[in-house]
């Protein structure tokens, strides 16, 4: 405040001609709780309208439609091969194992974080001993559990690696179940999609008639 | 009375300009005795401005959608007149502005900037580092390469770590179920207007609060204890303009040098201001061999990297990541050493910068090479990675650094800070 508004106020209160905030010790307290309950309605208002914003951010009836499920035929996938194929952007990796594969699956149970599927990284008509629906095919999205990277195929069986799966990233492995070994920064086995068979041949990914 | 004279009265009668040019510039009085590490503040501010000039420009040609968005950029780059400059300029400002800020911020804990009374340029200050860092995360993301495409994979599924609420709010960042168009889009919303709206207002709240308190100098001691008697006017003090209006200019004479030089013979800086796998268009199907975050962000990555997870959680990793960034709000309660500058703190305290530089450098290090690039421990540390493991220890002196400065800071031995500045 300037001196000058300083000098015209002390003159005013000695004349008391101007509004002294300080004079009535009375509250209004019907102005005041007016004033509240309007402030938490415009608030409340405020909080109303924010949803449609928020909501806009969410994944468009497009966005929904393209990630619908799809159909892949795997009459053509040969014994111990993989077919990728693309559902909601991701890889959804379907491997067809051979006998010595699935062989090889029951002998490094020790060596893996959650040999037993405790981890609900599939459907429950997935956990069994060869994560599958039929023990041959075996369906999962190929996005490291880590931070979503998509692991190589090794599957070339060495001394001390039955074949399986090497993330580029960190480094995580999984077997030809996707199950993740110990000491991976992936910290569980890879993702079952929802999927069930329409013919002998023929995979729907992305639904399986249960409640997803 | 001349006709600008009479001009600028005429202003002055509808506009507060003189008296804002005194209080920001004529008659705002600095210490005397500022030095070098007090070049970062107003070069900040320069790289903002040409971030935003440059941004403008490209924005007339960029085309923020996932099927154009990378042939855009390369089309600025080969058939827009002088588009590759100006390309240059706003990708090599990107990582200059992160140069001068971290050299703005050390300057900080050299002298104890953000002490009381300065606690809310401070806090402004780290919340101009946040907006920052989110603006390069979401620009980095428009070129739609692999390494923006992945990156921007990875930093969005850190939120679908947080427990229970998580993946749905992955969701809702991308927009998809994946980062795709829909993400590439908002990414470019928050890039050219919501963010850079948040970080102008910051500035602004920075600089009225600086002006408001007054500067630090390199000896910590308040100019604005010891006034002239008859102006007022700090003993120590000296007008920001002409004195370090053109000292500054120094400095922006050897930034721009610097700048050029970067912008005409190394605009990729050997890979760390752009990345070579950037330059492959986005691939949601193929993972690059390596990613790798740029070199501002590769020490908070390390740490997230270093941390390992709680049983199936990854969040104590991203949790310690995010608190690495936000833990520099809380120095100002962590400092409770009786000086303020390094010129009259002790060894101990010495010790624990250095320590802590150190970190950050070895951290930033490690963030940008692959965990398993020095192979591995034998059986005996269970066959970690070497790298990891080093960035375990780093990860720890990096936090010690701020949880163990309440204790370390009061126990140094102090020297006794002089009653003016020393020059």
């Amino acid at each position: 405040m300037s001196d000058k508004q300083n000098d015209q106020h002390k003159a005013d209160s000695q004349t008391g001609a101007s509004y002294q905030p300080n004079q009535s010790p009375q509250v209004n307290l019907e102005k005041r709780n007016f004033l509240i309950a309007t402030s938490a309605v415009g608030a409340i208002g405020c909080a109303v309208v924010a949803v449609p914003f928020v909501k806009s951010m969410t994944p468009s009836e497009r966005a929904k439609a393209a990630g619908a499920p799809i159909e892949v035929d795997i009459s053509k996938l040969a014994p111990g091969a993989k077919l990728t194929a693309e559902w909601r952007g991701q890889p959804v990796w379907i491997i067809h194992r051979t006998e010595e594969m699935l062989a090889k699956l029951s002998v490094h149970d020790d060596q893996l974080s959650d040999p037993n599927l405790e981890v609900p990284q599939q459907p429950e008509y997935c956990k069994n001993k060869d994560r599958a629906i039929k023990a041959k095919y075996v369906v999962m999205l190929g996005t490291c559990t880590h931070l979503g990277c998509a692991p190589n195929e090794s599957f070339v069986e060495t001394a001390d690696w039955d074949g399986g799966f090497i993330c580029p990233c960190h480094g995580s492995k999984f077997d030809l179940s996707g199950r993740v070994y110990k000491g991976s920064p992936a910290p569980t086995n890879l993702v079952i999609p929802p999927h069930k068979y329409l013919t002998e041949t023929t995979l729907l990914i992305g639904e399986d008639g249960e409640a997803a | 009375m001349n006709y600008f004279t009479k001009l600028i009265g005429w202003v002055d009668e509808r506009f507060p300009l003189t008296s804002n040019v005194k209080a920001h510039l004529t008659e705002y009085y600095a210490p005397k005795n500022f030095n070098f590490w007090y070049f970062f503040g107003s070069l900040a501010l320069l790289v903002l401005v040409l971030q935003i000039i440059t941004g403008i420009f490209l924005t007339m040609h960029y085309k923020p959608e996932a099927g154009l968005a990378f042939a855009s950029v390369e089309y600025i780059m080969r058939d827009v007149p002088w588009g590759w400059l100006i390309r240059y300029m706003h990708s090599t400002g990107a990582s200059l502005f992160f140069v001068v800020i971290y050299l703005h911020m050390f300057r900080g804990l050299l002298y104890g900037s953000y002490r009381n009374p300065r606690e809310l340029i401070w806090l402004f200050g780290v919340g101009i580092f946040l907006a920052l860092m989110g603006e390069a995360f979401f620009g980095y993301l428009l070129p739609w390469g692999q390494m923006s495409y992945w990156g921007a994979q990875v930093i969005t599924s850190l939120f679908g770590t947080v427990p229970f609420i998580g993946p749905d709010i992955a969701e809702w960042l991308r927009g998809d179920y994946l980062t795709s168009d829909a993400t590439l889009n908002r990414f470019f919303a928050f890039h050219v207007i919501a963010l850079p709206l948040v970080i102008l207002g910051l500035v602004a709240a920075h600089i009225l609060a600086l002006h408001e308190v007054g500067s630090n100098n390199p000896d910590g001691v308040e100019i604005k204890k010891l006034k002239d008697k008859k102006t007022g006017i700090p003993l120590d003090g000296i007008p920001f303009h002409p004195y370090y209006s053109v000292k500054d200019l120094v400095g922006v004479v050897v930034f721009l040098i610097v700048f050029a030089a970067i912008i005409f013979f190394a605009p990729d800086m050997g890979g760390y201001f752009l990345e070579a796998n950037n330059f492959v268009p986005a691939d949601p199907l193929v993972t690059p061999a390596h990613i790798a975050p740029t070199w501002y962000f590769t020490p908070y990555y390390s740490i997230l990297r270093a941390v390992p997870p709680i049983g199936i959680s990854q969040f104590p990793g991203v949790a310690a990541m995010g608190l690495s960034v936000v833990v520099f709000a809380l120095l100002p309660w962590l400092d409770r050493s009786p000086v303020k500058s390094i010129r009259y703190k002790g060894n101990l305290y010495k010790a624990w910068l250095a320590a802590f530089v150190v970190s950050f450098l070895i951290l930033g290090y490690l963030g940008t090479i692959p965990a398993n690039t020095y192979g591995q421990f034998g059986a005996w540390l269970g066959k970690a990675d070497i790298a990891t493991v080093v960035a375990r220890i780093f990860s720890v002196v990096y936090f010690a650094f701020f949880f163990l400065m309440p204790w370390y800071s009061k126990k140094d031995k102090t020297k006794p800070v002089p009653e003016r500045v020393t020059g």
